[in-house]
């Protein structure tokens, strides 16, 4: 595998993660992740979508006029959507019905649209196409690490499988409820950045205003006050 | 009676930002400022008030089942169509009042300007107009479900860029800052609108 295709396929899984570095994506992948096996269909689904759209933009890249390519991308994004949801519907309908409207946004989910514009316009189908894979991998690592939390102390199962055996069954467990309603989400996400950044400090963003040393009155060396 | 319970529960209770997470994306990223949330706020407003209801049609007289009854055809089912359609108007729809405020209101033109555009691949409008098909809302429904999502939205987002503009003379840990300590302020304030979910009208 070449150089250009591995970074494509790798990078995004941490170092470049889409959802924590680049804020996109962000709406469906807090709202299904109070269940693991939604959040696993969820990533498959996703996935999938970004890659086959960013081979076939990536296909028809040199045949677009600039000025409605927008268009074109929404009308490929919307109907790959389509196809993915009709086999959802067909093949694991309960599943279908528990994502319910999420899988119709993953057309407005930023990823999708910020791949096709970001890099299968400009690169060939084959590394636009593993891309298109990585980053649905990295939103995936996000769903599966925030999908495994709220689970676990949600409701103290894994997958479905009893993990941790709550008080109502004449186990140890209380389990959080909190972790099933909305806030949580957010929390676990902040909080999964923080661990990142805290890995690859080059991530850090700057504060909007630096705190200067107001009280630095030493007539030299006085570095904090300077900028 | 029904309708206030309804935009009672699509501002407060049923938040589109903060409960089903929708526009994040944007709710992220222009939040740093009152002004442009503010601006940004009324454009999702405006656009969310035309293309639900506007749905609304377009789903009850040609995707539902059975909508096709009076050209004769009373067995077709084009809801499958339904998200490509949608995607469509919401991008004709924001393009037109693009050029309609253009050349008719200059000032909100130049105010939303930039944002315009951006709300065509915001997830509140094409998920506010889902939710509006999975709930099977009239027409009436539709138009105040459609309006009330939007001022939730926009409250939403003025009220995080309120307090992001005092975050910013706070210390914050390094790898918390910017986008992380904002997930975290977006959490509590979800926690804060948890104190809505009990109202019944």
């Amino acid at each position: 595998m070449s150089s250009e295709a591995k970074k494509a396929l790798f990078e995004p899984l941490v170092a470049n993660n889409p959802i924590a570095l680049q804020i996109l994506g962000i709406c469906s992948a807090l709202a299904v992740t109070t269940q693991l096996s939604v959040a696993l269909i969820m990533c498959l689904a996703l996935t999938s979508v970004t890659a086959f759209s960013n081979l076939s933009i990536s296909l028809v890249r040199n045949h677009v006029p600039s000025s409605i390519r927008i268009i074109v991308q929404m009308t490929i994004i919307a109907s790959l959507v389509i196809v993915v949801d009709q086999i959802l519907k067909a093949y694991a309908y309960e599943v279908s019905k528990q994502l319910a409207v999420f899988v119709g946004l993953i057309i407005t989910n930023c990823i999708v649209m910020g791949r096709a514009e970001a890099y299968a316009m400009k690169n060939g189908p084959w590394n636009s196409f593993l891309d298109g894979i990585g980053n649905g991998l990295g939103y995936s690592v996000i769903l599966i690490v925030v999908g495994t939390v709220r689970e676990l102390f949600g409701s103290g199962s894994l997958l479905g499988y009893q993990i941790l055996t709550p008080v109502s069954e004449g186990g140890w467990y209380v389990p959080n409820g909190l972790m099933l309603l909305a806030p949580s989400a957010f929390i676990i996400i902040g909080l999964t950045i923080w661990a990142i950044r805290s890995f690859y400090p080059e991530q850090v963003e700057k504060p909007d205003f630096e705190m200067q040393n107001a009280h630095n009155t030493s007539a030299h060396g006085s570095t904090g006050g300077a900028h | 009676m029904d309708l206030l319970s309804l935009a009672v529960k699509s501002i407060f209770i049923e938040n589109l930002a903060l409960s089903f997470f929708f526009g994040m994306c944007t709710f992220l990223a222009v939040s740093k400022k009152i002004e442009t949330a503010f601006g940004l706020g009324c454009a999702v407003f405006v656009v969310l008030a035309i293309t639900v209801p506007i749905n609304n049609l377009i789903y009850q007289n040609l995707l539902q089942e059975g909508a096709l009854a009076w050209a004769g055809l009373p067995d077709v089912d084009l809801s499958f169509l339904g998200l490509i359609s949608y995607i469509g108007v919401i991008a004709a729809l924001v393009q037109i009042l693009e050029m309609f405020l253009d050349r008719f209101v200059p000032a909100l033109y130049s105010a939303l300007g930039i944002f315009l555009p951006l709300i065509t691949v915001n997830c509140a409008i094409l998920g506010a107009s889902l939710f509006m098909v999975e709930r099977d809302y009239t027409f009436t429904e539709s138009v105040v479900y459609g309006a009330g999502s939007g001022v939730g939205w926009a409250l939403a987002i003025c009220a995080l860029a309120g307090i992001r503009e005092k975050l910013k003379y706070s210390d914050v840990p390094d790898g918390l800052e910017g986008l992380g300590i904002t997930f975290i302020t977006v959490g509590l304030m979800a926690l804060g609108f948890l104190a809505f979910s009990g109202i019944q009208l």
